[in-house]
């Protein structure tokens, strides 16, 4: 990174010291970024401010909040009535949950259509499914900490998950718990953990980016930048797009927080918990339903719990998994179906995860499942053999067809590196 | 700021007039600043009392309960109040002094309502503390008042500072007789 001469001369002093000033100007202001990148492109940066604005309404409903089993409930009823604001911060720390998810959905759809996980972004996605994983976790304890029916119902099942595990589980589900079913022990941790956490996602956010930085942005083409013709300073070119995008998306997010709080949440969790009666019908939050559905599908405890916790794990080894050296679904067309395909099986799953586990909605949850791991580890490696994309452009700044001599050779030689 | 300086278009004004870009910049920066203010003032007043705490904040006693000569200590947002009933000789020793002996200036008429009540925030006005003369036995000071064992504060039968380093006296809190017998506090 080269020191830039800044006008300034406290800021130079400091930057001659400590290059951050240098290390700003060079990742978020003159960082070259490809200029053909889509609103999907929007979402990475819409993430990051749906974790800044949860961290910032929790640290404030931490306030107010008491994770004891005796006081949660009421704690969080104080917090909607009594406390200034309280119901505000609540609604969006809430509904921020849904939309954090909803964001992050999206951006790991757009990494899938567009190849963001192949070479050499196979750390820079292996890094996003573990903050994923991090999110599912925070977002699991957080829904438990109002102490409502379905925060217990949730805890219970879920932590129960363990038990499944040959040997130790419970031995392993009792440790989670503290005791011999979900209490107060289990309430204060889940606190612990729900405001540690996010932290830890910031610290993955940051390698995330670091991985980002070094070879930059995928784009819609799929293809490397050949240099500077191909790029844009990310200021004030792609601030101002998120900028854009953030506006649009806050005019959503405060729509569901003023006029529909509670349309993605449970009427029975606010219900004071009660260990000895489970609600008639119990289901996780909205973005957990496609992982619940394959738990359902398959007909055995230990066998649920692999195939749920499998989910993601493909994830994790898809950059090995889709061989295709080419990176965008633009150019790849039998694969470009099956994406379309796993969205809606994955819609689907959503679906059946709502539904009671019975008649057509097992079977239908079975073979939905079935086809969510068919796609990774059947039909992505054969793809990437028999499949014969379509002509790669040689660069993001000259059009796609134009001439033909040069891109005749695309096809046989798919990869964008000559 | 300002980035259409450097820019050059057809909405660019002659030399030294704002361009309708200008215009468009600070607005939005004008509307960036309105919106972050709206999502930051939530987050800072949740810190102030609540509702509930804002309810209790005020009490009320039945003072014909305490028998002359008598003080009881009460919780009032989260402090001690203490209510004197005073004897005579008490209210003629405070109506006595005169106040410009006194380090914080002020009548006994002032600092009572009905003079046989004296009602004052139990909190030394030096560092804090509770100050002793509540309880028979108790040690009340110089003053027939109370005495604080934190620092040396005395204070006399009105509650006024006479010696020690606290720099004013006892706080006399919002009270109103509400009849006879009842005041409320706050």
């Amino acid at each position: 990174m080269s020191e830039k001469q800044f006008s300034n001369p406290a800021v130079r002093w400091i930057d001659h010291r400590l290059p951050i000033f240098s290390f700003l100007n060079h990742e978020a202001n003159e960082y070259p970024t490809p200029k053909n990148l889509n609103y999907f492109w929007n979402f990475g940066s819409l993430a990051g401010i749906s974790l800044v604005v949860m961290i910032i309404t929790g640290i404030a409903l931490s306030m107010s909040y008491t994770a004891h089993v005796d006081y949660a409930f009421e704690s969080v009823e104080r917090i909607m009535r009594d406390v200034n604001h309280g119901w505000l911060l609540r609604y969006i720390h809430m509904n921020g949950a849904s939309f954090f998810f909803i964001v992050v959905f999206i951006h790991i759809f757009r990494g899938l259509y567009y190849g963001s996980y192949k070479a050499p972004r196979e750390l820079l996605w292996i890094l996003g499914v573990v903050i994923l994983l991090l999110m599912m976790a925070t977002a699991f304890m957080g829904y438990v900490l109002p102490w409502g029916q379905m925060s217990f119902w949730g805890a219970t099942v879920i932590t129960n998950l363990f038990s499944a595990i040959p040997g130790v589980g419970e031995a392993i589900v009792t440790w989670l718990w503290g005791g011999f079913s979900v209490d107060n022990p289990t309430l204060n941790r889940f606190f612990s953990l729900h405001f540690l956490l996010p932290f830890v996602i910031v610290g993955v956010v940051v390698l995330h980016l670091v991985a980002l930085h070094r070879f930059g942005s995928n784009n819609p083409l799929g293809i490397d930048t050949k240099g500077p013709q191909d790029t844009l300073p990310f200021h004030p070119y792609y601030t101002i797009k998120d900028f854009f995008g953030l506006s649009v998306f806050l005019t959503f997010f405060a729509a569901a927080v003023f006029f529909f709080p509670n349309f993605m949440g449970h009427p029975d969790n606010y219900i004071p918990a009660n260990a000895l009666q489970t609600p008639a019908h119990i289901v996780p939050e909205w973005y957990f339903l496609p992982f619940y559905a394959i738990l359902r599908a398959v007909p055995d405890k230990l066998g649920g719990v692999l195939a749920m916790f499998g989910a993601i794990a493909v994830l994790f080894i898809l950059p090995w998994l889709d061989r295709s050296p080419v990176r965008s679904g633009r150019f790849r067309p039998i694969f470009k179906i099956f994406f379309w395909l796993l969205l809606a099986d994955c819609v689907l799953l959503g679906y059946i995860g709502a539904m009671p586990a019975e008649g057509l909605y097992v079977l239908v949850g079975r073979l939905a499942t079935v086809w969510y791991f068919v796609h990774f580890l059947v039909l992505l490696p054969v793809l990437s053999v028999i499949e014969t994309p379509r002509p790669l452009p040689q660069s993001i700044s000259k059009p796609i067809f134009t001439g033909g001599g040069a891109m005749a050779g695309a096809a046989a030689a798919p990869k964008e590196k000559v | 700021m300002a980035k259409s300086k450097s820019t050059t278009n057809a909405t660019t004004a002659p030399e030294g007039h704002k361009s309708r870009r200008d215009f468009i910049v600070v607005a939005s920066y004008a509307m960036g600043a309105v919106g972050a203010g709206a999502f930051v003032w939530p987050l800072v007043d949740q810190m102030n009392p609540a509702a509930d705490t804002l309810a209790l904040a005020s009490i009320e006693v039945d003072v014909s309960k305490i028998s002359e000569g008598q003080s009881i200590t009460l919780k009032w947002r989260g402090k001690p109040i203490f209510i004197r009933h005073r004897t005579k000789a008490e209210i003629a020793e405070a109506a006595e002094v005169a106040t410009t002996d006194l380090r914080d200036p002020e009548e006994d008429g002032l600092r009572v309502q009905k003079p046989e009540y004296l009602v004052v925030l139990g909190v030394c006005t030096h560092l804090g503390c509770v100050p002793l003369g509540q309880k028979v036995g108790e040690v009340r000071g110089e003053y027939d008042g109370w005495f604080c064992p934190c620092h040396g504060s005395h204070y006399d039968s009105s509650g006024r500072i006479r010696k020690g380093p606290a720099p004013t006296n006892l706080e006399v809190p919002p009270y109103t007789f509400l009849s006879d017998q009842v005041i409320r506090i706050g």
